[in-house]
This record gives C-alpha cells, structure tokens and sequence, in this order.
C-alpha cells in the first residue's frame, strides 16, 4: 500500500491512459454528485419544516373556544363558551404530572403610546411559563414573573420592532409608557423567530389584565405545554382525554369542535415525522440505486480495462510479476480512481449545496447540506466498491495462465 | 542446465485432444547455444512455453537448474521465471505506455530492486545492445529491430540462466535479423545459455546445436558447424 514504485506505477498507467481512467472516474463522480444533492435538498426539506414549527415550542398544545354549534342537554346552539380561571386551575390539578408548562392567555389590542409616538398593537395578558410556550427570546431586561402576577404590576414586555417603533434607537428599558390609558413599566424586550408580526407584540400579567380590563377572572385561550417524557402518542392521547375531559366539564357535546379544541402540536409532529421518514426512505432508496449504478459503472469499465490489459499482465508475469502484485496494483488503481472521483463529486456536490444556501427558500428548501456521517459513509462505499469493481475481474485476469494472456490482443 | 525426460504435452479440443509432445528427451548443458527447428505444428512452441514455465506439462519430468518442476503455482512460477528466465517474443511485447528504459527495467522492479539502481542497471542493458541514445522513447517509436533488442536487453537484465527466444527474429528483415542474432550470439559467448526457437534454416545455422523437431518428436539432434569451429 505504500510502496513508493507501486503508486508509481499505477501513476504511470493511470496517465497514460487517461480517457479510461477519466471515464471511469466521471461514473462514480456523477453517481456521487446526485447521491449529495438528493441528500442536500432533502435535509433542506427537513429544515424548512423545522423552521414552520420554531414559532411555538415542539410540545406545545392550545385550547380554544368559540361558540357552541351542537344542542347539548337542552343547551342551544351559538352560546359562546368562556373559558376561566377555574378551567386552567382544573387542568393544573387533573393533569400537573403531564405538563411541563402552562399559561393562560387574554387577546387584547390597544394603542401604546411613547412620547409623540403611538400606534395599535396586540397585547397578550400571560403567565411566566409563556415565555417558554411561545419560545419569547429576551434581548434586553427580564421576562414576566410569578411576583408580576402575584402583585398586578402594571408592567410590560415588548417586541423588538415594537420598541423600534415607538422608541427608535433610543433605550426603552425602565420608560414608562401609556398603555390604553395606563402607565406601564417596561421590563424587557423580546424577539422571536416566528416573524416580523411576532415581535410587533407586548405581553402584561394576566392578573393585571383581569383585574383592568373588566375585572373578571376570563380568559380567552390557555396554551400548555405537554411533558416532553411523553411519546407522541401519549401526547396525542392526552389531548385527546383533556378535549373530552373539558367538553363534559363545560356541558358541550362531546363533538362540537367549534365550541372547544385542543390543537396539539404532537399531532402536527407525528405528521412531520413521518412524512420526513418516508421522504428519507425514499431518498436513501433512489441514493442508493444511484450510488449502486455508479458502482456497477465502475465494475463494467473495469472489466474492459482489464480485458484490455491482459496481454501486458502476461508479460509483467512472464517477467516474473506474482498474481498477487498484479491484483493489488488493478485494484489500488481502481479504489485511487473512485476515491479521487468520488471526493471530486462529494466536494462539487457540497459547493452546489452552499451556493444554493437559502435561495430556494421560496420552495421550502433551506440551507442544504449533507452530513459529516453520511459524507464518511458514502466515501467508505466508495472505497469499498472501488476494491470489489478492481477485484474481482483482476482476480480473474491474474489467474489466466500466462501463455494464454501473452496470445490475447 | 535444462533436462527434460519423456515429456508428454496434450490440448483439450473439444471432446478430443490434440496430443503435441509426445515424449521428448533433452537435456541442455549451461552455456549452450539451441535451436529447435520445425513447421508450424511441430510442438516447438509448446516445448519452449513449457520450458519457460509459461505452460505446465503433462507427463514426464523437467529439470530446470536441477530443480524438478512440478506443481507450480502462479507465484512460485512468477518467482522462478524471474530468477533463471529471460523471454525474447517474435513480437517483442514490449509495454506499450512505458519507454525503452522502464521497460528493460520492469523485470528488476519484480525483483524488488530499487528505482535508482535499476534504472541505472536497465541504461546499461540498453548500451550493451546499442539502444543508450534511445532509452526515453516509446516502443512506437523504435523500429523492430530496435524493439527487439529492447527485449532482448530486457530479457538479459536479471542475468537469467537462461534466455529463451520464440520466433526472436520472425518479425524483422535479413539486416535486423542478423544484427539480433550477432546479439544473442554474443550473450552465448558470455556464457549464457539461450534457446532458440525458429523455422528459418539461416537463423538455426547460427546456433551451436539445432534440435529437429516433428509431429511432438525429435527427429534429429546435432551440433552444427558452428559448434565445431569454436
């Protein structure tokens, strides 16, 4: 293997026999070309999808209520259900060991006004485990906490292009700033990578909220989010039983969707994962099929180099080569050609990759890229193909008895 | 140097098989100078592939150096045939991508020899036959004389026991012709012992010993004037 004249004579015979030795390379270069794009363009696939769901967190689940579109027990249809704080406090005590975080949620829109500067904004009254539900990243100052609740501290964490609106470059930490009609404290700045409308928002205690704007104990939406020990399916089939649970609690017909839903990102999850399963399934099936054509490639041009060469085999033996050295010099002359090939295709493929980057975004394609192990395992494939396309006919070559190689033309 | 004892030599064709040698006695001392006369059919190819290893016998025993070969493998094969042959082919099979130089020199790359010596080694073949002017160049480029005499250095640079050339002189004119038997003539001189296979009556002249061979037997088996000059 690291015989300096042996390397020198596959050199030899590699040069001056270069449309071989280039033909067979292209095979295995191309063949590994489309094994990385399709790999590429599907982890690009993958991440996009990630991307749709970063707004909330992976285990989020969300009841909501509207009106009811079902009679039930002498009830009509179109009562408007409301949800309150004995609800969330009921899902606290029958379901705490299968949550990990939880908040109630009141929708409000109200002018904020700094200064000369106001506009309209969505408010949203929340409990501190919110931060977590939404995936509230704090740039500056602090999120909500329990003792905001517990006090009603009229404070308020704002949006990162809320604050520039209102603010400009000017600092808003600890700024007071008029919120319909009210003083609030500014106590942080959040971004989030769910979108420009995201971070037009504010978030304000719930109990400020409740004991403001109406002084009851309603609540429009309570965002939860699941333990994430549990499996998919115990998720789903959690939602599943808090829908039902809920719906016989607040006399709404067990099918009234309308009326109340839990929507369950597991659900949502198990959809994506699967479809990303099979779309991988799929992938690694054409890569392979790829891959594999790209090796039989290989072996089919190496069956007619070697054709090709059996009368120069016969005379390295009559001059006294061993089978063994003429099998080992065909097959490291193949394994160096497909390795060298195929890191040609494997690094072309990588730089379409990082050129296309985001700008298939539109497609949901985003930022492909192949593996470090899947980029290992594809070049031992290689290497290991290289060694059997080489092998086998050079085997055969080698064993021809060396008055029969000599006649060959 | 060679003893063969009834050797028998036979081809598959078919269902038949085509006997070729039928059971040849001859022994070769070191140093000297053979030919083996006959028609295309005659066996004389067959007896010197056997000879050279390239082809296994079927009965009978082959002594080469006092060796008895039987049973060889490739590579036990490969080993000798480095050792104690050198091999001059009718047409030269000389590797076509590699120069006068590399080519003269392959056999001490199979011997395991270093690049620098053998190629200083090979250059000196090369010069031995005339060739030193025309060590970089392509077989492509070199006339069959030329060629010849590459493998003919070729063949001498393992300093073999024996050289053994089938048809060395079929492929080349009267003038060629003599120049390479003049080569082989002087190798002979120097003690080697060199096998020659030919059907040409003139080429065989030149030898010390020509052996006649017919239908697998040998027919007659004298030294010729040559022989009896020196």
């Amino acid at each position: 293997m690291f015989d300096l004249d042996r390397w020198r004579e596959i050199f030899q015979s590699i040069n001056k026999n270069r449309l071989r030795s280039v033909l067979s390379g292209f095979t295995v270069a191309f063949a590994i070309l489309l094994f990385t794009l399709l790999f590429g363009i599907v982890s690009g696939l993958s991440n996009s999808f990630k991307d749709a769901f970063a707004d909330d967190a992976q285990n989020a689940m969300f009841v909501r209520v509207w009106k009811t579109s079902k009679p039930y027990k002498g009830l009509q249809t179109g009562r408007r259900v409301q949800l309150k704080n004995k609800d969330y406090e009921y899902i606290q005590d029958e379901y705490g060991n299968k949550i990990q975080y939880k908040s109630a949620r009141i929708y409000k829109n109200f002018t904020i006004k700094y200064k000369n500067e106001a506009s309209n904004y969505s408010v949203m009254a929340v409990n501190p485990d919110h931060q977590f539900l939404e995936k509230t990243i704090i740039d500056e100052g602090r999120y909500l906490n329990e003792r905001d609740l517990r006090e009603k501290s009229k404070v308020i964490v704002i949006g990162r292009l809320l604050k520039e609106d209102l603010f400009g470059e000017r600092p808003a930490l600890t700024k007071r700033v008029n919120v319909n009609g009210s003083s609030y404290l500014v106590i942080g700045i959040f971004s989030d990578e769910g979108g420009d409308n995201e971070e037009r928002k504010a978030f304000i205690p719930l109990t400020t909220a409740q004991m403001m704007y109406g002084n009851n104990d309603y609540i429009s939406q309570i965002a939860l989010g699941y333990n994430p020990n549990l499996s998919l399916d115990a998720a789903i089939a959690f939602g599943n039983k808090m829908e039902r649970d809920l719906r016989s609690k607040m006399n709404i017909h067990p099918d009234d969707q309308s009326a109340l839903s839990v929507r369950n990102m597991a659900e949502a999850n198990k959809g994506v994962g699967q479809f990303m399963f099979v779309l991988y399934l799929i992938v690694l099936f054409v890569g392979s099929g790829t891959l594999v054509a790209g090796i039989i490639g290989i072996s089919n041009i190496m069956i007619f180099v070697i054709k090709e060469r059996t009368k120069e085999f016969g005379i390295r033996k009559a001059l006294g080569a061993k089978p063994a050295s003429i099998v080992g010099m065909v097959v490291q002359e193949s394994v160096l050609i497909t390795t060298i090939a195929g890191y040609l295709g494997l690094s072309l493929g990588t730089f379409v990759l990082a050129q296309i980057g985001d700008s298939l975004e539109d497609y949901f394609i985003k930022d492909p890229s192949v593996s470090p192990g899947i980029i290992i395992g594809a070049t031992l494939t290689l290497i290991i193909s290289g060694l059997i396309a080489g092998y086998v006919p050079a085997k055969r070559a080698a064993n021809i008895k060396p008055i029969e190689a000599l006649r060959a033309d | 140097m060679i003893k063969i004892e009834k050797l028998h030599k036979s081809y598959p064709i078919g269902k038949d098989s085509l006997h070729v040698l039928k059971g040849i006695d001859l022994h070769i001392k070191e140093g000297e100078f053979v030919s083996i006369m006959g028609s295309s059919g005659s066996g004389k190819s067959t007896l010197l592939n056997i000879v050279g290893l390239l082809d296994v016998h079927d009965e009978g025993n082959y002594f080469l150096n006092g060796q008895l070969i039987k049973e060889l493998n490739e590579k036990k094969a490969a080993i000798l045939r480095n050792k104690f042959l050198g091999f001059v082919f009718q047409s030269f099979n000389l590797i076509s991508y590699k120069t006068a130089l590399e080519n003269v020199a392959l056999p001490l790359y199979y011997k395991g020899m270093n690049r620098k010596e053998r190629l200083k080694i090979a250059l000196d073949y090369l010069e031995k036959v005339g060739l030193k002017d025309w060590a970089n160049h392509l077989p492509n480029e070199l006339s069959g004389g030329q060629k010849q005499r590459v493998a003919i250095a070729r063949a001498l640079v393992t300093k073999p026991k024996v050289v053994l050339a089938d048809e060395p002189t079929g492929a080349l004119d009267s003038t060629t012709t003599d120049s390479v038997m003049d080569l082989l003539k002087d190798i002979n001189d120097e003690g080697m012992t060199v096998f020659v296979i030919t059907h040409e009556e003139e080429v065989a002249e030149q030898t010390k010993r020509i052996v006649r061979l017919k239908d697998g037997v040998i027919i007659s088996d004298e030294y010729t004037k040559a022989a009896k000059a020196v």
